[in-house]
């Protein structure tokens, strides 16, 4: 194996560079708006990165106008509520259709297949009349029940665990263990970076999700974070610092969760979880 | 080591091979029941049940009452092809299909070339690419209606990228003011926000390229443009159709960014309106035409289902041209 020249690694990290700036920058712009005072001109030519004087005030401000810290309570909720229920149900239903012998596994795993070729925005009007009838309409629990058990974690967790030795289970077989405890005690702690990787999905999916909770949500105290930051786009255009506050409040959660299981992320989805 | 041991071993090790197989074959012969027949299903359930009630019973309402005129708040009678016919009528469809076309024409390429390069780009082992790639995926992660207040305040008249390019000495651009430009620049976003996204997918897929083959490459005196045509595309060739096909499916139903950097009635004069943006127009509210919207739903379900097809047709198409080469 040749050693990377001197000259071919200051070109990498040039570019690294450059590509962290067009992708990380323009969070960075905001972060640094939101921390500007009133007093400071954030249009300035040149631009000007730091703020002068920064402060805090912005956040107390947006806070006041619109509720985003119950905003972000709301979307919490239906984050967590979204992993528990994709963790629970994706993990139970791929082992059974990776490990189980059963007539109409065929035809259970092409269900989940099949869900995944029908676009979930070619559904939201039917859902919406599906909720009204059910009288969820303007609930959380709305929000979170139509991505519940996501196909794609289905498949993700049937191929980790279809991945998994044999050998360990089937000595497990012959030592008594039933097939609850094959699951909870062998098969489960041998997936544990997918399983990383679907509670990742989940939590982002449910987050940033954004038609779905714009449809079915109507009163704006049920807002999630994004459905009400839509809302500040639209009222309070004229004060970037405010728009920029709020953003950051919807960005950072999700940065700082994602940047504590990153490690688990990048090896679970490199361990062949998204393979082609 | 003698003869003998070494025979002694080989014995051993096919004896415990075959006692292992008697072990198996006794359990099913046996019939040692490895799970009760219920099990599966119980497991299954959650999933299955989710499914039914929220992707299979939608999609059946919808394709129901795309042939009705229903609307929110009343049921509705059946009434034929009369939507699609509507629809061929109405101006507002044509240009959210021209929008939605063009979105996928113009993103896929770019979601299929830019982040291989990057993922080439981070795939070598370096100080620090750990957090490179981490960084890389931030938009990605960042929820979509956050990304594109960040955008439109950039893009603003007078925001960073003008200011840029005042400093630099160019006129200010309004980019969200036109209604073309403001399409081009959702489309950027679009591919901006998806570079992390298909980098991982494509990471995964150099993992398995060996390295062994660029080497070859390399001693036979192939450059790095050489080689990335040579040896990394054709190995990566089936992830390039999945993202393609990934790509192409999720730029036919673009919503969320067009409709907050344009507002939901679609910029200028709804210039900008996509189809899934039709949708959500039309079949929501009060008084929502539920009935339309669900046939221009159906629509988007079928181009969807066409484009995941085509695309994956073409990428069998070049496989086989491959193996064809190889031979």
């Amino acid at each position: 194996m040749t050693r990377t020249s001197w000259a071919e690694k200051v070109f990498r990290y040039v570019l690294l560079l450059v590509v962290l700036a067009l992708t990380v920058g323009p969070f960075l712009w905001q972060l640094s708006t939101s921390f500007k005072s009133t007093t400071e001109d954030v249009y300035t030519s040149p631009p000007r990165f730091l703020p002068a004087h920064p402060t805090a005030h912005n956040y107390a401000e947006v806070a006041d106008i619109v509720p985003v810290w119950d905003y972000a309570l709301n979307s919490l909720t239906v984050a967590v509520a979204s992993v528990l229920t994709n963790l629970a149900g994706a993990s139970t239903a791929g082992y059974a259709l990776a490990r189980l012998r059963f007539r109409g596994r065929g035809l259970a795993g092409l269900a989940f297949v099949a869900a995944l070729l029908v676009p979930a925005e070619s559904l939201v009007i039917a859902q919406f009349t599906m909720m009204r009838d059910l009288h969820l309409n303007n609930t959380l629990t709305a929000v979170v029940l139509p991505g519940a058990v996501g196909a794609l974690n289905v498949l993700l967790m049937r191929n980790a665990f279809a991945g998994v030795p044999r050998e360990i289970e089937e000595a497990a077989v012959v030592d008594g263990a039933n097939t609850w405890q094959r699951f909870t005690r062998i098969a489960l702690p041998s997936v544990r970076g997918t399983l990383a990787v679907v509670a990742i999905f989940a939590f982002m999916g449910a987050w940033d999700d954004f038609l779905w909770p714009l449809i079915v949500l109507s009163d704006s105290e049920r807002y999630t974070l994004t459905v009400g930051l839509n809302f500040l786009h639209g009222t309070f255009q004229q004060d970037p610092r405010l728009v920029a506050a709020g953003t950051v409040i919807a960005v950072a959660p999700l940065v700082v969760l994602f940047a504590c299981l990153q490690r688990y992320f990048f090896r679970g989805a490199g361990e062949g979880a998204v393979k082609g | 080591m003698a003869r003998r041991d070494v025979a002694r071993r080989d014995v051993a090790r096919g004896d415990i091979a075959r006692r292992r197989d008697i072990a198996r074959g006794d359990l099913a012969r046996r019939g040692v029941r490895l799970h009760h027949p219920v099990t599966p299903w119980l497991l299954l359930l959650p999933g299955l049940a989710v499914l039914a009630a929220f992707s299979l019973f939608p999609f059946l309402t919808t394709v129901r009452d795309a042939f009705t005129d229903a609307r929110t708040l009343v049921p509705g009678h059946w009434v034929g092809l009369r939507n699609f016919r509507d629809m061929l009528r109405d101006e507002q469809f044509w240009v959210a299909l021209r929008n939605s076309a063009l979105y996928v024409v113009l993103v896929v390429p770019f979601t299929v070339l830019l982040p291989l390069l990057l993922a080439l780009l981070v795939h070598k082992r370096l100080p620090g690419m750990g957090f490179f790639r981490a960084a890389f995926y931030t938009p990605v992660v960042a929820s979509v209606v956050a990304v594109a207040l960040i955008w439109s305040w950039m893009l603003d008249d007078r925001g960073l990228v003008n200011g840029i390019l005042k400093a630099l000495g160019a006129g200010p651009v309004s980019f969200l003011g036109d209604s073309w430009l403001l399409l081009f620049s959702a489309m950027a976003l679009t591919v901006w926000k998806g570079l992390g996204y298909y980098m991982v997918i494509y990471l995964a897929a150099l993992a398995n390229v060996p390295r062994e083959l660029h080497e070859a490459a390399a001693v036979d005196g192939a450059g790095p443009l050489r080689r990335f045509a040579s040896v990394t595309v054709p190995a990566v060739r089936s992830t390039m159709v999945l993202v393609g096909a990934l790509s192409s499916v999720s730029a036919c139903k673009v919503f969320s960014e067009v409709f907050l950097l344009a507002g939901p009635t679609g910029g200028p004069a709804g210039e900008d309106t996509t189809l899934v943006m039709l949708v959500q127009r039309t079949g929501t509210g009060l008084d929502g035409r539920v009935g339309y919207a669900s046939a221009l739903s159906l629509v988007v379900f079928v181009i969807a289902l066409l484009l995941m097809l085509l695309v994956l047709r073409a990428g069998r198409g070049g496989n086989a041209a491959d193996r064809e080469g190889h031979r």
